[in-house]
This record gives structure tokens, C-alpha cells and sequence, in this order.
């Protein structure tokens, strides 16, 4: 195919302006390691594709969308039962939306635990977390956004929560919900926030991480590291361009069929059009990856040592948070055998553990 | 070998093919809006009787569109479409000069809705009036 006339008379056009075979050789130059740890590496690729489908099915859903609590809920119900293929968009922008979420998890777990954070790597963790949190944020907002009641009470749990921290709960409350109370100037809100103001932020930090991975190339597990040195010969590896990025494609090409899949089998339910004066229904919770937080302030007695319990468990959390962030600085020797390192390790696994145990309470059918 | 390659080139190329299809399919039938069809009015009321002063105005909604009462000198009142001809703006009556003015353009018609200068190609529309119960009433014809 590159050898017909016009193709080749296009490709140097094109070369002598940007300089293609440059980035081809720059792909073509850079190995990626090879050993039994390496399907990790395509997590990364996976989860920003997934932000690439969220980009083009969320710009496809702004052609429709009103964000308006008098109109928001109609202007979905008929995407998605008048529009050709609206159902479509907007389920495959849901079902990528949670799937994002989880290969993110996936990614930046493998991450911690084949200690991808330590030097030179922490700024490209510290990117990689806010990145998380950024695509949390997303969700968090996103959910809001065709105002059914789930979406309602949802919110106005979340905001709450956000609500009782100490010193800045109030201020954060009234700056997330525009008011006291959600209402139609919230949705507005994170509406703003859900189209503008996350994506230029992410776009930015999104940027940073990519570039710093770029610079670092992949991250050696100290295990394999360790392994090559007893072994005495070189780690195998491959180049990332054709091999590591079809490899990816085929995951990409897999993911639009699971996605495609997903949206065709269960499609995205819209739900009651939300009435801010009505109780809420039981069965109220937030999307599955907030789970654990949920029922962990759900768990809490009122009281604990005189502090509201919900303070307390808010505060704890943040602080795990916090823990989270600033690994790469707690963990100072990650290697095989280092008491403070494997006790990194055995923490995650606890994270983990708790995490999975908690959602799973969540959708645990309630007794009584 | 040769062969080999080239069939398997013929299922990539296909493949691909294929699977930019299946996406730009629903996303290029997903851009054009539904059709919805325009709630049918043949009838509405456009203002109530003694509202517009003879050599006055006003632009009332008929249907999903402008429409344009006017009431003559002579008491008698005159609706028209309001949609210019020209380049679909909304015209206006004005009684300085006694003739409906599209200010989009600077075209104008008369009292009758007869494009008279400017761009506008052809004439308004008009439409039946009745005065029924002190109702200024007007349907398509």
C-alpha cells in the first residue's frame, strides 16, 4: 500500500512538514520490557483509551443534552428513545465510564504493587492519583447530570458529606451545590464542572503523565530486576512500535466489543425524572466505586471518644487518601526484603481486601 | 507466501474496514435530529378586538411560527405570515410608513403582504381573519 505513487507523494508531504519518520523511529527506538509481570503495561493504554471513548461519546452527548432541571431529564428520555442510536451513545458513555474507572483501579494498583513510584517515578504516581481522582470527580458529576431521582438523592448524600468536614464542610458544600440545598442551579453547576472544568484540568495533568512516561519508559518490577541480576543476562524486551501498541489496539478493538456488548444487552436505565420534594426511595447508593466509602460511614457508630462518628470516618478516610498520595515518599528503599516496603504491600492487600468486602456490603440484600 | 500475506492483509484491511463502519454508522445517523413533526394549528386567536390601535401591529404566534395582525386605517384588520421571504427573519409593521419592514435586509412589503423593495422574492403569506366573541381569529386558508 505505501508504495503506490500518491500515497507515497503524500507521506513526504507530510514528512517534509512534521517530520513523521521521526516519531516512527522515536515509536520504533523504544523497548518495552518483556517478562511475567508485562500485562500490567497495558492497563495505561486501556484506561486512556476508555477516556478517549468518554471524549467522543460525551461531545456526541452535548448535541442533546439541556442542563436544566426542567428540561435536563426530557432532553435525555428523548436521546434515548428518539434519537437514532442515542440509547446507544449514552449507554456506551455509561458502561466506559465505570469500566474506565475499574481498569484505572487495575492500573494504578499493578502500579503500587510492582512499585512503579519509585524514583525517578513519583511525580508520574503523583499525576497518575490525581488522575484518579479526577476521573472520580468525573463520575461524581457525571451521575447528576440527567437529574433522575437515583442521581438526585445520590448527590445530595455525596455533597453532604463533603459538607462535614471541619473548618471548610460549609463553604464546600454551598461552592459544590451553588446553595444550601441541590437544586436546579446545581446541576448547572456540575454541569460546568463535568464538561469544562475537569476535562481542562485533566487535559493538562493527563498530559504531564504521559510525558513523564514517556521520559522514564516503563518501570522494572524490583522482583524481575532482582531475577535479571541472579540470572545474569539481559531483560528481553520489544519494541513499542508495531509490537507493544497492536498489541494494545487488540485490547482496544476487545474493549469496543465488550462495551458494544454492554450497551446492546443492558442498556443504561434513565430512571424517574427527580422531584426534589419527594422522600427518597429505599435502595439509594452511589455508583459502585464510592461504594466502599459509603458503607463505611454507613458502619460508623454516631459517637465515637464525643466526635460525630461521620467526621471521624470522613477524616479517616481523607487521611488514607492522603496516605495514598504520598507513597512514593513513605516507601523509600522498595526492594525485595525491606520490612517497610513488604509492610506497603501487605497494606494495599488490606485496601484491598476492605474495599472489595465493603462494596460488596453495599449490594448486599438488606435484612429486616 | 506471498499469497498468505496478501489474505491476511485482506482480513485486516476488512476488519478495520468493517469496525470504523460500525462505529461511524450510529454516529453519523446519531448527528441528524429525529424528525419532529410541528403541532398542526389551522386556527389561533391573535389578539382580543379593540387591542391594536388602527394603523398598528403585533406578532403572534401561530403554529410553531411568527405571524403578523395588522389593523388598517380602516379598522379592518389584515394577519400575514411573519417570516420574511427573503432570508426567514421576522418582519414588523411600521406605521411611520405604513408598510411591514424586514429590518434584516431593509426589505419591504405592503399592507397586503406584496414584496414592493428590497430583496424579498415573493409575498407573504396570508391569512383568514374573523372577529368571533370580541376575538381577533385566524386560521389558514
Amino acid at each position: 500500500m505505501m508504495t503506490h505513487p500518491r500515497v507515497v507523494a503524500a507521506w513526504n508531504w507530510l514528512e517534509a512538514r512534521i517530520g513523521i519518520s521521526e516519531l516512527v523511529a522515536m515509536g520504533r527506538h523504544k523497548q518495552v520490557p518483556l517478562h511475567k509481570h508485562s500485562v500490567w503495561y497495558y492497563m495505561g493504554g486501556m484506561t486512556l483509551f476508555l477516556f478517549g471513548v468518554q471524549v467522543a461519546t460525551g461531545i456526541l452527548l452535548l448535541l442533546y443534552y439541556r442542563p436544566s432541571s426542567s428540561e435536563a431529564f426530557e432532553s435525555v428520555q428523548f436521546l434515548m428513545t428518539r434519537v437514532p442510536f442515542g440509547w446507544l451513545i449514552r449507554s456506551i458513555h455509561s458502561w466506559s465510564a465505570n469500566l474506565l474507572v475499574f481498569v484505572l483501579f487495575l492500573h494504578m494498583f499493578s502500579a503500587f504493587f510492582l512499585k512503579a513510584y519509585r524514583k525517578p517515578r513519583e511525580l508520574t504516581w503523583l499525576t497518575g492519583v490525581a488522575l484518579m481522582a479526577l476521573m472520580m470527580t468525573f463520575g461524581f458529576s457525571g451521575y447528576l447530570l440527567p437529574w433522575n431521582t437515583l442521581a438526585f438523592f445520590a448527590t445530595q448524600v455525596g455533597t453532604e458529606v463533603a459538607g462535614r468536614l471541619p473548618v471548610v464542610g460549609e463553604f464546600a458544600l454551598r461552592l459544590l451545590r451553588g446553595g444550601d440545598q441541590v437544586t436546579g442551579g446545581t446541576l448547572t453547576r456540575f454541569y460546568g464542572i463535568h464538561v469544562a472544568i475537569l476535562p481542562a484540568i485533566t487535559t493538562v495533568i493527563l498530559g504531564a503523565h504521559l510525558l513523564l512516561v514517556q521520559r522514564h519508559g516503563m518501570s522494572v518490577p524490583p522482583s524481575v530486576e532482582a531475577d535479571v541480576a541472579k540470572a545474569g543476562k539481559p531483560l528481553r524486551s520489544y519494541p513499542f512500535l508495531p509490537s507493544f501498541l497492536l498489541r494494545d489496539a487488540i485490547g482496544w478493538c476487545a474493549a469496543v466489543g465488550v462495551l458494544a456488548g454492554l450497551a446492546a444487552l443492558s442498556p443504561w436505565e434513565l430512571g424517574e425524572k427527580a422531584d426534589p420534594f419527594a422522600s427518597a426511595p429505599a435502595g439509594i447508593r452511589p455508583e459502585w466505586y464510592f461504594g466502599w466509602m459509603f458503607q463505611s460511614l454507613k458502619m460508623l457508630p454516631a459517637h465515637i471518644l464525643g466526635f460525630e462518628g461521620e467526621v471521624l470516618g470522613i477524616l479517616a478516610i481523607s487521611a488514607a487518601g492522603l496516605v495514598w498520595f504520598v507513597v512514593p515518599f513513605l516507601d523509600r528503599e522498595p526492594k525485595p526484603g525491606n520490612k517497610v516496603s513488604t509492610a506497603f504491600v501487605i497494606g494495599g492487600w488490606l485496601a484491598i481486601v476492605y474495599m472489595a468486602v465493603a462494596t460488596a456490603m453495599v449490594y448486599w440484600p438488606e435484612r429486616g | 507466501m506471498q499469497t498468505r500475506r496478501s489474505l491476511l492483509n485482506w482480513f485486516l484491511g476488512t476488519s478495520a474496514g468493517a469496525m470504523c463502519a460500525s462505529v461511524l454508522y450510529p454516529v453519523l445517523r446519531y448527528l441528524v435530529p429525529p424528525d419532529i413533526p410541528e403541532a398542526q394549528t389551522s386556527r389561533t386567536v391573535a389578539c382580543r378586538e379593540g387591542e391594536l390601535k388602527a394603523n398598528e401591529g403585533k406578532i403572534f404566534a401561530f403554529g410553531g411560527r411568527a405571524a403578523l395582525v395588522i389593523r388598517g386605517e380602516d379598522g379592518e384588520y389584515k394577519a400575514l405570515s411573519a417570516t420574511c421571504t427573503h432570508l426567514n427573519c421576522t418582519v414588523q409593521y411600521r406605521s411611520d410608513v405604513k408598510q411591514i419592514w424586514c429590518a434584516c435586509h431593509n426589505g419591504f412589503y405592503d399592507v397586503n403582504g406584496r414584496n414592493v423593495s428590497g430583496p424579498p422574492p415573493r409575498p407573504l403569506d396570508a391569512y383568514r381573519v374573523n372577529v368571533v366573541n370580541g376575538e381577533v381569529v385566524v386560521s389558514k386558508s
